[in-house]
């Protein structure tokens, strides 16, 4: 294969998934929070795609097609549940939620 | 002899994986969602041009597909719905070892990773297999999808039909009714905590 081996694609996996986990504890807005989340969805995906190419086989691309289905239904649920709270007039900040109360 | 399309293919990673990263710092450390939205558009078609360099075409196309044309449309809906909620990052307004820890575990986080792929793979990542030109098509992941994976297939469309209900439940919006009006009141303090005012059609408990 031309140009960097799988290791190089890994190791900016790694650096996604950890840049997405720096995001979900820092940040306090949900919206950001849920942001961060795709980041490590995806840093997760590059790395399926890079050991699927790694076997030649493309059973890790069927699972990544699996993961970005759960990522876009994670999309939808937690942005419902954002616009929800924001119409009951909750503050959005992670920080403040601290009970499921309806 | 110099390889000129090796060190393309090298050009094009190095653009990519930076331009990556970088946008994904971005989108941690941006204080306004909009524009920490539109950076995650960059990040998503960077990725996918790593995508095509691992010859995963399908899976590029439909990552741009359903992240850039889907996931952060309905991002971008939802922050103007909300109107302004820019936030100052890095811990004005929270505890400073809150930020500092934060950074500290995800630093842990990715030399932990960096360690494990070193120790546990180290060599053998060197040594690619041979692939021909089917290799991540339509064509190629279609057959697989109903074949092999046929069932991961079809657990894949009863989640996102349960998501699809979650969503039509959370956005459901009952319209207040003559039995139940609408409590026009300001803000109230107490049980409801941070809370202006109960919403409507719930009684304040006592």
């Amino acid at each position: 294969m031309d140009g960097p081996d799988v290791t190089w694609y890994l190791a900016v996996a790694g650096a996604l998934f950890a840049i997405g986990t720096l995001g979900v504890l820092v940040r306090r807005n949900p919206l950001i929070v849920l942001l961060s989340i795709e980041i490590m969805l995806n840093g997760g995906n590059l790395a399926l795609i890079a050991l699927s190419r790694l076997q030649g086989n493309g059973d890790g691309q069927i699972f990544a097609l699996a993961v970005m289905a759960v990522a876009a239904s994670e999309v939808v649920v937690g942005l419902g549940l954002i616009v929800a709270m924001a119409r009951r007039r909750l503050v959005l900040d992670v920080d403040r939620l601290s009970t499921l109360r309806g | 002899m110099v390889d000129v399309g090796n060190i393309l293919v090298w050009i094009v990673w190095f653009v990519a994986a930076f331009a990556c990263l970088g946008s994904g710092i971005a989108v941690v450390t941006f204080s306004n969602p909009f524009y920490a939205a539109l950076a995650l558009i960059g990040n998503l078609g960077s990725l996918a041009v790593l995508y095509l360099l691992l010859s995963a075409e399908f899976l590029a196309a439909g990552h741009l597909l359903i992240y850039a044309g889907a996931v952060v449309i309905v991002f971008l809906f939802v922050i103007a719905y909300l109107g302004d909620q820019t936030e100052t990052p890095w811990g004005a307004g929270g505890p400073r070892w809150q930020s500092l820890g934060a950074i500290a575990a995800a630093t842990a986080l990715l030399l932990e990773i960096i360690m494990v792929i070193g120790l546990a793979a180290g060599d053998r990542l060197q040594d690619e297999a041979q692939i021909d030109g089917s290799f991540g098509s339509p064509a190629a992941l279609g057959r697989l999808f109903l074949t092999k994976h046929l069932l991961a297939f079809e657990i894949t469309s009863i989640v996102v039909l349960a998501a699809a209900v979650g969503g039509v439940v959370l956005g459901y919006h009952a319209r207040p009714t003559a039995q139940q009006p609408v409590r026009e009141s300001g803000p109230v303090e107490g049980v409801w905590g941070n809370r202006e005012a109960p919403p409507a059609g719930l009684e304040e408990p006592s």
